[in-house]
C-alpha cells in the first residue's frame, strides 16, 4: 500500500497524462493477448490437428496437410484389426453408458436433493456430512473394492456395470448440487400448494421440478460427458470386445499404433471427441455453473 | 413424523441410499479389509494380518515412488494448478470480458475431453518421430529430433497434467477477482496505480483464501489422479514416473505386471486414503480456525 499512498499525494493533471496512460494500457492488453494466444497454442493446435490430420493423405511439418483423403476414416466401415468390434456397436455402447449415467444420476439426485433440502428428518445433517465425506474418496481408492462388487454381481465386462459404478460415485456430488438448487427456491409456492391439499410428490413434480431446470440441465450435461468420457472404469472393468466403448477403442489404437499411424489416431479421436466438442460449445454456460461446485473425478 | 411423511422420505431417499451403499460404501470398506488379505486373481479372503504393510515397508520401489509422488504433486501444483491458474485468471480478467470468457473456455476444454483423446493430442505433440509438433519445430530450427517422453519424463507429466489442472484454479480465482468490489480497483487506477501494483496490492491480498483453498483441494486431487500418466508415459521409464496411485493400480490390475495382487493393491490404496484424510484434517483445521468456510463465488459468466 505504501507506494500507492505516495502516489496519492501527486496531484493529477487531467488530459495529457490520461492519453499516455491509455496507450500504455493498450500495449499491455496486446501483450496479454499475445501471451494468452501463445500459451493456449497446444490446445488450439491439438484440436486443429485432429481435424486436419484425420482427412489428409499426409502431413508435412506435423500439421500442414498434403492431399485430401478419407482413408483414415476407413475404420467406420472396416475393422482396423480383425478381432476388434464394429465401431457402430462401440459407439452404441458409449452412448448407452453416457445416457445410463445421466438418467440414473439425474433421477436419483433430484429426488434425494429435494428431500434433503425441504424435509426435516432425523439423521439429515449426518446424511449431508457423509455425502461430503464420500466426495473426498477418490475413485482409485475404491477401484479394487468396486471390482470385487461388480464381479459378485456378475457385472464385469458389461457396460451396465460401468454405468452403475460411475453413477454411484457421481450421486453424492450430484445430490449436493441439486440440494443447492432447491435451497435457492422460495418456500411460498410450495407451501400454498401443500396447504391446498397437493401431495409432496405432486408439489415435487409440478412445482419444484420446473423451477430447478437449470440445475437438472447442468447435472445432465455433466453426467452425460462424464459417462461418455469415462476412462479408468472402462479399461479396468471391460475387457470383452463386445462391451468396448470408444475409450477402449482409441486406447487400443494407441496401444497398436502409438507413434505410427497418426492419421488413424486423429480420426478415431475426433470421432470420439466430436459430440463433446458440440456439447461444450453449446452448453458451456451450464457446465461452468456446475464445474466450480465440485470437480470431475476429484480433479 | 406422520406415516405419509415417512413414506415420502423413503421413496425419495431410498434410491440414493441404495446406490451409495452398494457402489460407494461397500467398496470403500472392502478395500480397507482387502488390505489385510493376500487376495489375488482367485479372489480368496486369506487373511495375512499386516503382511501387505510389511511387504510395503520392504518394497524396494516404495522410496522411489514416494519421491515421484512428491515431485509430481508439488511440481504440478506449484507450476500449473496454482501459479499458472492464477496467471490465467488475472490475465483473462484484465482484457475485454468476452475475450476473457473465450480463453477460459479454451482452457476448460481439456478437462472435458476424454482422457484418451487428450493423450492422443499430446502423443502427437511429443512424438519422437518427425511427425510430432515439437520435433517439427526443432527440425525447423535446424536441430535434431528428440524423444521428449523418455528424455524429459517429468516435464511431460507436469505439463500434460498441468494443462488440465490449471483450469480449476483459473475459474475459481477469476470468480474471486470478479467479486472484488469495483471501487477498490477503480480507486487504485484513479490514484495512478499501475497494472502490476493493482495486482500486487489489491488482487492478491483479496484472493488469498481462494488461493489456499485451491492449494489444499488440488493437493488431494493430484495425489489420486494418475490416468494421464498411465496413458502418456505409462509410469516409465522403469517406474521413473510411477506415482503412488498408479503403483496401486499397477499392482492390482496391470496386465504386464500380470500379478493381480488385489490385497497388496488395496493396502497401497488404503495408505492413500489415510494420507488424504490426514491432509484434509490439517486443511480443515487451518480453514476453520481462520473462519473461511465460505466458498468462493460461483458464477463466472
Amino acid at each position: 500500500m505504501k507506494s500507492l499512498r505516495k502516489r496519492n499525494k501527486v496531484p493529477r493533471k487531467s488530459n495529457p497524462s490520461s492519453t499516455v496512460e491509455k496507450r500504455e494500457v493498450d500495449f499491455l492488453k496486446i501483450g496479454i493477448y499475445i501471451f494468452l494466444i501463445l500459451a493456449s497454442m497446444p490446445i488450439f493446435l491439438g484440436f486443429l490437428w485432429l481435424f486436419i490430420g484425420s482427412v489428409s493423405k499426409s502431413l508435412t511439418y506435423g500439421i500442414i496437410p498434403e492431399g485430401f483423403s478419407f482413408k483414415n476414416w476407413r475404420f467406420l466401415w472396416e475393422k482396423p484389426y480383425p478381432s476388434w468390434p464394429d465401431i457402430w456397436l462401440v459407439s452404441l455402447n458409449t452412448l448407452f453408458l453416457a445416457f445410463g449415467v445421466m438418467i440414473i444420476v439425474v433421477a436419483v439426485s433430484t429426488m434425494a436433493g429435494y428431500v434433503i433440502s425441504r424435509m426435516k428428518f432425523p439423521g439429515r445433517s449426518f446424511l449431508l456430512a457423509s455425502t461430503l465425506i464420500l466426495h473426498a474418496f477418490p475413485a482409485i481408492t475404491l477401484l479394487i473394492g468396486l471390482y470385487y462388487v461388480l464381479r459378485v454381481l456378475n457385472l464385469l465386462d458389461s457396460v451396465m456395470g460401468v454405468i452403475l459404478a460411475r453413477a454411484g460415485l457421481f450421486i453424492p456430488f450430484a445430490i449436493w448440487i441439486m440440494k443447492g438448487f432447491f435451497d435457492g427456491i422460495s418456500w411460498d409456492m410450495e407451501m400454498s400448494a401443500l396447504i391446498d391439499g397437493a401431495s409432496r410428490f405432486q408439489v415435487f413434480r409440478k412445482i419444484m421440478l420446473p423451477m430447478v431446470g437449470p440445475g437438472i440441465a447442468g447435472i445432465s450435461i455433466f453426467a452425460f460427458i462424464t459417462g461418455w468420457s469415462e476412462f479408468i472404469f472402462v479399461i479396468t472393468f471391460i475387457r470383452k470386445p463386445s462391451a468396448w466403448t470408444l475409450t477402449s477403442y482409441v486406447n487400443s489404437v494407441i496401444a497398436n499404433w502409438r507413434f505410427v499411424d497418426f492419421g488413424l489416431l486423429a480420426a478415431t479421436s475426433l470421432f470420439y471427441v466430436g459430440p463433446v466438442l458440440l456439447f461444450f460449445i453449446f452448453t458451456q454456460k451450464y457446465l461452468m455453473q456446475i464445474t466450480v461446485g465440485g470437480m470431475k473425478g476429484g480433479r | 413424523m406422520s406415516k405419509r411423511a415417512l413414506l415420502n422420505l423413503v421413496v425419495f431417499l431410498l434410491p440414493g441410499l441404495i446406490f451409495t451403499f452398494i457402489f460407494f460404501i461397500i467398496p470403500a470398506v472392502m478395500t480397507g479389509i482387502m488390505g489385510f488379505t493376500g487376495m489375488d486373481y482367485r479372489f480368496q479372503w486369506n487373511f495375512i494380518g499386516l503382511g501387505n504393510y510389511i511387504r510395503m515397508a520392504k518394497d524396494f520401489l516404495i522410496g522411489k515412488i514416494l519421491l515421484n509422488t512428491t515431485v509430481y504433486v508439488i511440481g504440478t501444483l506449484a507450476v500449473f494448478n496454482v501459479t499458472f491458474g492464477l496467471i490465467l485468471a488475472i490475465l483473462t480478467s484484465s482484457i475485454e470480458e468476452r475475450a476473457g470468457i473465450f480463453f477460459r473456455g479454451v482452457w476448460l476444454l481439456p478437462r472435458f475431453t476424454p482422457p484418451v483423446v487428450y493423450a492422443v493430442i499430446w502423443l502427437w505433440i511429443l512424438s519422437p518421430t518427425e511427425n510430432g509438433l515439437l520435433n517439427t519445430l526443432r527440425l525447423f530450427l535446424g536441430l535434431e529430433t528428440i524423444d521428449w517422453i523418455t528424455r524429459h519424463p517429468w516435464g511431460v507429466i507436469i505439463v500434460t497434467n498441468g494443462f488440465i489442472g490449471a483450469s480449476m484454479g483459473m475459474v475459481i480465482f477469476a470468480a474471486a477477482i470478479k467479486s472484488i468490489p469495483r471501487d477498490y480497483r477503480w480507486a487504485a487506477r484513479v490514484d495512478g496505480a499501475s497494472w502490476l501494483q493493482e495486482i500486487g496490492h489489491i488482487i492478491l491480498p483479496m484472493i488469498r483464501w481462494p488461493l489456499l483453498f485451491i492449494t489444499a483441494y488440488q493437493t488431494l486431487s493430484l495425489l489420486t489422479s494418475y490416468e494421464y500418466i498411465l496413458l502418456i508415459t505409462q509410469g516409465g521409464p522403469f517406474y521413473g514416473t510411477t506415482v503412488w496411485s498408479l503403483y496401486a493400480y499397477d499392482v492390482a490390475f496391470s496386465s504386464y505386471a500380470g500379478t493381480f495382487a488385489f490385497g497388496y493393491g488395496a493396502a497401497l490404496a488404503t495408505v492413500l486414503v489415510v494420507i488424504g484424510i490426514i491432509a484434509s484434517m490439517i486443511y480443515w483445521r487451518i480453514f476453520k480456525f481462520k473462519e473461511m468456510m465460505e466458498e468462493p463465488k460461483i458464477e463466472i459468466t
